[in-house]
């Protein structure tokens, strides 16, 4: 049942396309105590079926970008395929403190952009309010 | 292990074929986010979609709902990909896989459908605080 839950949880996040794994992993791992390599690739076999039904909605709602797909993924594969090889011989305890720190540096990037985000739409907010253009640092 | 070798270089001359053919700036910059994006994707099993999307907005110029779901549309091959190499590497656990699944296919609609409606700043940092709450209880168990 569990399984489920955080399947359902990280597949929201993952439909609007900011990363589900980045909350499927640390849940199993952390909670449901499966080993990093698991958790990894059940991931990404659950990923699949996700994406895919993901795709459909985005499909429907026209916001999908067909130009620069296709180099993307193809210059994609050898990274992902020497990524997982080496996933896949190394030690599952490097392995966990090597993603802890990428999702750290994850989180770091996110509460940024979200602190700019809020920054920029305050100051919008305000430049329509008031007449007085206020002189922006960049 | 031997062979891997072969289909990396087939892939890549592919993708140069195709690079020579569009010669425009963002081509350019579509070879190191692409390689970088499949080996934290693969390394980590996750976490090419958070990579690709800032890619996305800041090389490519996509706004912000195209970004989320291009990179979708990229993450998929990749991990599909990844997923093999994992299947012969690992013993797979198929009962958590299809449970795990099962919610996932749920949660993707509702996310997907989501993404028109609620996008914000609350939404990147509360993202943001769940992975370093999630990162620090790994470095640190």
């Amino acid at each position: 049942m569990w399984y489920v839950l955080a399947g359902l949880a990280a597949g929201i996040v993952s439909g609007m396309g900011i990363g589900g794994g980045a909350i499927l992993i640390p849940a199993l791992t952390i909670f449901l105590g499966i080993n990093q390599q698991n958790a990894q690739h059940i991931n990404l076999l659950y990923f699949i079926p996700t994406a895919l039904i993901a795709l459909r909605v985005h499909k429907k709602n026209d916001n999908n970008e067909k130009k620069g797909l296709l180099p993307l993924i193809l210059w994609g594969l050898p990274g992902a395929i020497t990524g997982s090889l080496i996933a896949v011989k190394i030690d599952a305890n490097y392995l966990r403190k090597g993603f802890a720190i990428f999702l750290l540096a994850m989180a770091f990037y996110e509460i940024t952009k979200g602190y700019q985000k809020w920054k920029s739409q305050r100051s919008n907010h305000s430049k329509t309010s008031s007449k007085k253009p206020t002189p922006t640092e960049k | 292990m031997k062979f891997v070798p072969v289909p990396i270089i087939c892939i890549n001359y592919a993708a140069s074929a195709h690079y020579k053919r569009m010669k425009n700036e963002n081509s350019k910059k579509i070879i190191p986010i692409g390689l970088v994006v499949g080996l934290a994707n693969g390394l980590f099993g996750a976490g090419g979609g958070t990579l690709l999307v800032p890619a996305l907005q800041k090389f490519l110029k996509l706004d912000t709902h195209k970004s989320h779901a291009t990179a979708l549309a990229v993450i998929l091959p990749l991990s599909v990909i990844s997923a093999f190499i994992y299947i012969w590497g690992v013993d797979v656990d198929w009962k958590v896989v299809m449970l795990v699944s099962a919610g996932g296919v749920c949660g993707g609609v509702i996310g997907a459908k989501l993404l028109n409606k609620l996008a914000g700043w609350w939404l990147n940092i509360l993202f943001g605080l769940f992975l370093a709450v999630g990162s620090v209880r790994m470095l640190f168990a």
